[in-house]
């Protein structure tokens, strides 16, 4: 069986699948309990500065978004950070750590942005024995106003000034969590390098209304007739953190960046690809407050299984592996050319395929009175839409057309060898470019 | 066990109150809330969908099932209503695995169809709760129609008439209206009174008189009719049943199974109705399982089903007999009665064993019987009636006869294939074809 211990900035765990900084992690109850069920290391859910605890609303404070079967896909919260007095949570860190010495144990912080507050707040952590801290630039809602959480995760600068009095002030490795709602996150990560992070983590939560009542025309989750917005997460997220942790892993200023993978992380799966696009682990919240602890069992079976499969003996070896097929639109390739193909076996002629093709593509499935569905391969452009929408797996593949065959949409051989855009006739700029 | 359990003879009250009610309650409970969400979930929302073209009334499926995915379950009920103005009772009583469930591209899948019918059902119900009627009549045409039969064919006629401004008299001979839904559909298929509700309902539309007790051929004439009307539509089902040939057929407890489950569907008490000990139905279709289950859940004992053919033969769909099977009726094939034996009542049955040609292999046997009902199968009737073909009323297009102005369909009409739900079809399209024709 695969090896998935990681070592993640020194920090060690015996596998990747840590619970994100959230209420799964607020405190020992849970944390003892899911450290019993497996799980490799928690973020403990953020503290704030000593004194009079935070308060939550007192009625509902997340809101969801379903697919089929009421599937959870995506969930919004306007929570905000624990609630509950700093040295409650103090004690009750230091009790689990000594009691799991072998399991991860992150602290993640968000105080006033003055370095004596940070100054003050950090010996009481290293105190506990915790292994790191992850700062919180991230969440959206109810901190920010106060000019915490993602306020200062939209500031390039205050992230690295940030950063820099917690690295001054502390010996615990330190990982900065990035907030999703900018327009470029290489910045913010470039900041938290600057300001000398041992790594960063993403995303965070998503500004977002999940959907109105429209009885009472409110935003939901609706507090006394009104609503705000609050912050997205689950597997409706994964795609928009997959890309954020891909523009880190690949800008080469980055590349050495270590990255904790958090957004929608819902089984191995999820995990694995994470890790592929440069995550050295992974955080999970969403997934874990819909199925409970036990799934990080699945987690494990399923990726130690899955690196069994493809040889491979230890988690790093998995870590960036498709980082370098990472590319951009100009740079692939015009002269591969691919033709769908439906499996007349497995195909239940449904015909979404046809309604997809017909009415919103290429017009390149033909339907027959007996309800036979084929790819007109002289229209067939291999946009994937009826892959997509088909409701049996692998019922429509892709496949590749060889060098040499003739594309009857075209009417053209299909070329062996690589040609983008940037070289292409049809590009104003292609002669500038192949310069 | 109860000594009446045993007890031989005809006679009433072998299972308590609680055993009838629980017998005799929904085939399949209507779905919850939450079970028709999930339910609805797993349609694909086909493209033409096949579904659509096995629904004899072409009720569009996948957009009522999105409908009540999307929480407008009432909407889901006027698309449904729109097409077939039963479909309460067609959702209760379509043989839906022969159907629309067949044709599911769900069903090819995975062996389990999206549960069309029940969905229907979910969607009609919630409406009819309401007592919304969801059509409204077109301004009055001044036209009068007669519809004769108030079954399923001429119910749905009539409300289609109505409902594009004409007035539409119905007649029907027996005391209430609603034909077979009232009178022979299985009571466990419509229950809590159903098919009396759904007419009370349909009639909402206003602009149809409902004219019971009335009999065409004996109270009024066909050519009166047609004298005092612009059209009209014959919806007379299957008035005969098919005769048993066996000598000692006319001996007592040898009875319909029509008349047998008509009695059952309109007595107060099932507990005063009497049954046997030992009970054998002949025939091989949906009346002949509706005769045998329905005799079982009164408590008769012993209930067998004699069909003279193979069984991949019966008219009774795989899953009826199945169902038939799972109430402790025994189905045996390939036999034939010879000869009903008994002192002035029947005591037993003899049959003899057919080959597939239907020839006798001249091995018999005799069966315990104290009531014998035949499922014989039935037949038209009543004089002066347009042209037949194959003994029933010949029709061309949608439901034109022999003659002028004068439509037919469902059973009565050849070339049905005697579901409610083609009757409804026939109805309909029969109201479509008379508004055109009296337009022009
Ligand atoms: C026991 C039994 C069980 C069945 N179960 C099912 C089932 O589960 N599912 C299914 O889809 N189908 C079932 N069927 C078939 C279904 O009931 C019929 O196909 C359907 O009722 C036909 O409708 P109809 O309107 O043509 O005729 P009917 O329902 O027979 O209605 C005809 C009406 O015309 C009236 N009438 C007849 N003659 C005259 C006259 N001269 N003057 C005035 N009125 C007249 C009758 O009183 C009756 O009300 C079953 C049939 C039987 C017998
Ligand atoms: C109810 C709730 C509360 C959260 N609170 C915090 C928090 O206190 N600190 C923090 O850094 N992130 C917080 N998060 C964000 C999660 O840690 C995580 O980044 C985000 O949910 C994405 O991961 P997921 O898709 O696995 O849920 C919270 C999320 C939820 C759902
Ligand atoms: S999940 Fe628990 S705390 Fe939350 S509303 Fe439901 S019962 Fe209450
Ligand atoms: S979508 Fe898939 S299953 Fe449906 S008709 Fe097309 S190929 Fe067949
Ligand atoms: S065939 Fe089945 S899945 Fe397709 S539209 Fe009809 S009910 Fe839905």
């Amino acid at each position: 069986m695969a090896d998935l211990t990681t070592d993640f900035v020194g920090i060690k765990s015996p596998n990747p699948f840590w619970l994100a900084s959230a209420p799964p992690t607020d405190k020992e109850y849970n944390v003892r309990r899911a450290f019993e069920a497996g799980w490799g290391g928690v973020v403990w859910k953020t503290l704030g500065e000593a004194g009079p605890p935070i308060v939550n609303v007192n009625g509902p404070r997340y809101g969801a978004i379903w697919g089929a079967d009421r599937r959870l896909l995506g969930l919004n919260n306007i929570e905000l950070i624990t609630d509950r007095p700093l040295e409650v949570n103090l004690r009750e860190i230091k009790a689990v750590k000594r009691d799991y010495p072998d399991r991860a144990m992150v602290v993640s912080l968000m105080v006033p942005c003055e370095e004596e507050a940070w100054k003050a707040i950090l010996p009481l952590v290293e105190e506990t024995g915790a292994d790191g801290v992850e700062l919180n630039f991230g969440c959206p809602h109810g901190m920010s106003e106060r000019g915490m959480g993602s306020a200062v995760g939209q500031v390039p600068e205050y992230i690295e000034m940030v950063t820099r009095w917690v690295k001054q002030n502390t010996r615990m490795p330190c990982i900065v969590k990035l907030t999703p709602n900018i327009t470029d996150i290489k910045k913010p990560a470039a900041a938290a390098l600057a300001g000398g992070a041992d790594a960063v983590s993403l995303i965070n939560t998503i500004n977002s209304i999940t959907s109105v009542d429209l009885d009472l025309f409110a935003p939901e989750p609706t507090i006394d007739g009104k609503g705000a917005h609050g912050g997205y997460c689950g597997p409706a997220v994964k795609p928009i953190a997959l890309n954020m942790v891909a523009e880190i892993a690949r800008t080469p200023e980055l590349a050495h960046l270590p990255i904790s993978g958090i957004g929608g992380v819902t089984t191995w799966r999820d995990a694995a690809e994470f890790m592929a696009l440069g995550a050295g682990n992974v955080q999970v919240c969403t997934a874990a407050m819909t199925y409970g602890f036990k799934i990080v069992q699945e987690m494990i079976s399923g990726l130690s299984d899955y690196m069994d499969k493809k040889g491979m003996a230890a988690t790093s070896e998995l870590v960036g592996r498709a980082v370098p097929n990472l590319s951009d639109w100009q740079h692939l390739n015009l002269n591969y050319v691919a033709k769908a193909r439906i499996n007349q076996d497995l195909c239940i002629s449904c015909g979404r395929c046809f309604a997809a093709c017909e009415d919103t593509s290429h017009q390149a499935i033909s339907m027959s009175p007996e309800r036979v569905f084929e790819v007109k391969d002289d229209e067939c452009v291999a946009c994937n839409l009826c892959v997509n929408v088909c409701p049996v797996e692998d019922c429509i593949t892709m496949e590749q057309m060889p060098a040499g065959a003739v594309d009857p949409r075209t009417g053209r051989k299909v070329a062996a060898e690589y040609a983008n855009w940037t070289t292409h006739p049809n590009n104003p700029g292609a002669v500038k470019a192949a310069e | 066990m109860d000594a009446k359990a045993l007890a031989e003879g005809v006679i009433a009250g072998r299972l308590n109150a609680d055993e009838l009610a629980a017998g005799f309650t929904d085939l399949h409970a209507p779905l919850t809330d939450h079970e028709a969400v999930v339910a609805a979930d797993r349609c694909y929302f086909c493209h033409d969908a096949p579904c659509i073209t096995a629904c004899p009334t072409d009720i569009d499926i996948p957009l009522f099932i999105r409908q009540i995915a999307t929480g407008t379950p009432d909407a889901a009920a006027k698309t449904i209503l729109s097409q077939n103005i039963l479909g309460g009772m067609c959702a209760r009583v379509c043989p839906t695995e022969t159907l629309c469930e067949e044709s599911c591209v769900r069903e090819m899948a995975e062996g389990k169809p999206v549960e069309i019918g029940r969905l229907q059902r979910y969607a009609t119900d919630g409406l009819m709760a309401k007592g919304v009627h969801p059509f409204r009549r077109a301004d009055p045409t001044g036209r009068k129609i007669a519809v004769v039969g108030a079954g399923p064919a001429g119910l749905a006629c009539a409300h289609r008439l109505a409902m594009k401004g004409h007035d539409v008299v119905v007649f029907d001979a027996r005391e209430k209206p609603g034909g077979l839904n009232e009178y022979g559909i299985a009571a466990y298929k419509s229950t809590e009174d159903f098919a009396a509700r759904e007419v009370d309902w349909l009639m909402q539309i206003g602009g149809i008189q409902m004219q019971t007790g009335k009999a065409v051929g004996r109270d009024i004439t066909l050519e009166e009719l047609r004298a005092d009307h612009d059209a009209v539509f014959l919806g007379i089902g299957l008035g005969g049943v098919n005769a048993l040939s066996a000598p000692g057929a006319e001996k007592d407890g040898v009875l319909d199974a029509v008349g047998f489950i008509a009695d059952l569907r309109q007595t107060p008490d099932l507990s005063a109705l009497p049954v046997g000990r030992d009970v054998v139905v002949i025939g091989g279709g949906m009346t002949a399982v509706d005769a045998a289950v329905q005799s079982k859940l009164l408590g008769a004992l012993n209930v067998t089903i004699v069909y003279r053919r193979g069984r991949a033969r019966m008219n009774a769909s795989r899953y009826e007999q199945e169902l038939a099977a799972s109430k402790g009726v025994r189905i045996i094939c390939n036999a034939s009665p010879v000869a009903v034996h008994g002192n002035g009542s029947v005591r037993e049955i003899e049959f003899e064993y057919t080959d597939d040609a239907l020839q006798p292999t001249g091995q018999t046997f005799r069966l315990a019987a104290d009531q014998v009902f035949k499922a014989i199968g039935q037949s038209l009737t009543g004089a002066d009636l347009p042209d037949l073909a194959g003994g029933k009323i010949a029709v061309t297009g949608a439901g034109r006869t022999s003659l002028d102005g004068v439509w037919a369909g469902g059973d009565c009409a050849a070339g049905g294939e005697d579901l409610t739900v083609t009757a409804v079809a026939q109805g309909r399209d029969a109201a479509e074809d008379i508004h055109a024709a009296l337009a022009t």
